[in-house]
């Protein structure tokens, strides 16, 4: 589903130029579970910008669903994003003006679907979340846990392969976290491949790959099985810290 | 384009962005309400003043005889000029000319009928002063031209002298005194754009008979043929020269002849009032300008504004064109919208101000016995150079649209994500 080959990339500004992720060598398979962790500037957030061609990279290759991103035009990356991908951020991104069910839909605004069919829709997914007597609300009537679970709807309605998630726990507490989670998970249980990014352990450690960037290289990847080893290391960590 | 879907995805983005929508509608529709009032005002006040001078007729010209002061031909200075009925012949024919009317002056002019009795002017005439001065007849005829062969003694009364004369009753047929000689009343007639109808006319041919005037005659009133100063003034000269050669003076002297044409002055008029026509485009064009710097402003400040949900947009599968579109589509229905308000709204004013002067109009013309005196009538706006404007606007504002949002659309939506 995903691959990715020796892919760096810099951000200059003026004569500044500082080199992110130096040489990103990942596979990823369909109906994974993975969670991007590392500490704050290791190039995590990057890393899924560029998969889910929200971004550029500088060099290497990446191939999505077996087909090469590079130098896209943008009405192609904006085609392959609304059919191949669904994103939640950390900040929701909702569309402030609109109401929960008109933010849900409005990916299927840009397939083409007509409003009806495409606000029945968004109901069933709202129903999904379980949102549906929020549809009519706007985003500031809502708390970050619902306003979440819309972006989670919205990010489903193209029945996308891949969710990419960019923290989207980072904003909320705890317990409201974890239902996210439970929804992620059940989304995934669904076969849809799942990339999220987090520095939380206790939320990586849901996930069923941990992969673990250090100053723009993968550190190590963490598979299933090695779950309690992750567990072991994460109090070390807490000791060290 | 005409997808219905992307319609409603504008409207309910108008919907909620009043404000937005309010500042840049409010901007077009203020310059184009402008820019109609400017007009219309322009338009109306140029209207009022040519009316007012299109009561004589436009191309009038006056002479009149003097004495000489200079010198010609060995004659000497001081000498009178006097006109004769054998002037009125060669003007009459004299190219570029098209009425002439002679006038004999006679003193007193004691009018009386029955018992009532006025001082009014009788003024001597041929039939042609009826054109020159834009005489209306309201009841009988003019002076024609068998008054004159046959030095009738017919006389058109002023409607002051016969409501003073006759209050109402039946005059045609009547015979009026006139330093008690009686005359014959043939017409009731109205001064072209006076208010005061105190002048009574009869034949010039009667008048130099009966008040010992013999074949003389004190001035001429008439019209030319011209359309320009220069033509105007060409054949003032030529009147000039034509009777300076009979009567033997200098054609340049103005005490010998006194010479008046009506049409220099109306031009200079119509000159001054394409200054002030030039002057109101510029302040319009001024106006225009500024609302198209309102429009472009608001626009720039609304997709500054919108980055950010352009950025959402994109990430979930918006084109740049689509993008665009929205943008584009938004501001150009805003802008036409409101240019129409604002067009409505200055031609509803202008048209309003319009009923208000006509009926002020009316009441002075009905005091004035259908003569009123206005400076401003008909402020209304040619409705073609009103859409342009509108439409400058419309592409303004979409130009002014177009530019941010294509950066805007290209931009990663990442970056525009970013965006706070």
């Amino acid at each position: 589903m995903i691959s990715l080959n020796n892919v760096h990339k810099s951000y200059v500004t003026g004569s500044n130029s500082l080199h992110v992720l130096k040489g990103i060598d990942l596979e990823i398979n369909s109906g994974e579970f993975v969670s991007i962790m590392g500490s704050s500037g290791s190039g995590k957030s990057t890393l899924l910008n560029i998969l889910g061609i929200l971004d550029n990279y500088d060099e290497g290759s990446y191939y999505l669903n077996g087909s090469l991103v590079k130098d896209m035009s943008e009405k192609k990356a904006a085609r392959l994003r609304n059919e191949l991908v669904g994103f939640v951020f950390q900040s929701f991104n909702l569309i402030s003006f609109k109401n929960a069910m008109e933010n849900v839909a409005l990916p299927l605004y840009y397939q083409g679907v007509n409003r009806k069919k495409r606000n029945k829709i968004a109901e069933e997914y709202l129903d999904k979340v379980g949102l549906l007597e929020w549809a009519t609300h706007l985003p500031s009537e809502m708390s970050g846990g619902q306003k979440q679970r819309v972006a989670i709807a919205r990010s489903l309605i193209s029945q996308p392969k891949i969710i990419f998630a960019d923290e989207p726990t980072g904003a909320l507490d705890t317990s409201t976290s974890y239902e996210v989670m439970d929804i992620l998970k059940e989304i995934n249980d669904d076969g849809i491949t799942v990339i999220l990014v987090t520095h939380e352990h206790d939320i990586a450690s849901m996930t069923q790959k941990i992969v673990r960037l250090k100053d723009g290289r993968i550190d190590e990847i963490i598979k299933n099985g090695e779950l309690k080893n992750f567990q072991h290391q994460y109090a070390k960590e807490l000791e060290t810290a | 384009m005409f997808d219905i879907d992307k319609w409603q995805e504008i409207f309910a983005t108008i919907k909620k962005n009043k404000m937005r929508t309010f500042l840049t509608g409010f901007s077009v529709a203020w310059g184009i309400f402008m820019l109609m009032i400017l007009l219309g005002a322009g338009n109306g006040l140029s209207n009022g003043v040519s009316e007012n001078f299109m009561r004589d007729a436009v191309n009038a010209m006056w002479l009149w005889s003097g004495r000489t002061s200079i010198p010609y031909q060995g004659m000497q200075e001081n000498r009178e000029i006097r006109f004769t009925n054998a002037d009125y012949d060669i003007l009459k024919d004299l190219e570029g000319i098209e009425h002439t009317s002679g006038r004999y002056y006679i003193g007193g002019n004691l009018f009386s009928y029955g018992s009532e009795y006025g001082e009014y002017s009788a003024i001597t005439c041929h039939p042609d002063l009826k054109d020159v001065e834009s005489i209306e007849i309201v009841d009988g005829r003019f002076v024609n031209q068998v008054d004159i062969d046959q030095t009738r003694k017919s006389v058109v009364l002023g409607k002051d002298i016969y409501d003073a004369l006759f209050d109402g009753k039946e005059a045609i047929g009547e015979y009026v005194r006139v330093n008690n000689i009686p005359f014959k009343v043939v017409g009731i007639c109205k001064e072209g754009g006076g208010t005061r109808h105190r002048n009574a006319y009869i034949p010039v041919t009667t008048g130099q008979k009966v008040f010992n005037g013999s074949n003389r005659l004190h001035n001429f009133a008439l019209t030319i043929n011209a359309e320009t100063i220069e033509e105007s003034q060409a054949i003032e000269n030529r009147v000039r020269e034509r009777l300076a050669r009979k009567h033997k003076f200098d054609a340049t002297d103005e005490s010998a002849m006194g010479s008046y044409s009506k049409l220099e002055d109306v031009i200079q008029t119509m000159k001054i009032f394409q200054a002030i026509d030039i002057f109101i485009w510029i302040i319009g064009i001024g106006t225009l300008i500024a609302g198209v710097v309102g429009v472009s402003n608001i626009m720039l400040i609304v997709v500054k504004e919108r980055t950010k949900e352009i950025g959402i947009r994109k990430a979930i599968g918006a084109s740049p064109a689509s993008v665009i579109g929205l943008i584009l589509l938004e501001a150009v229905m805003i802008t036409t919208i409101a240019g129409y308000i604002g067009l409505v709204l200055g031609t509803g004013l202008m048209e309003g101000l319009n009923f208000i002067v006509e009926k002020q109009f009316e009441a002075s013309a009905a005091t004035n016995g259908g003569n009123g005196e206005t400076l401003f009538r008909n402020p209304t706006v040619d409705l073609g150079i009103a859409m342009s404007a509108t439409l400058l606007l419309v592409i303004a504002g979409a130009i002014a649209g177009y530019i941010p949002a294509k950066r805007a659309a290209k931009i990663k939506p990442i970056e525009a994500l970013r965006d706070e």
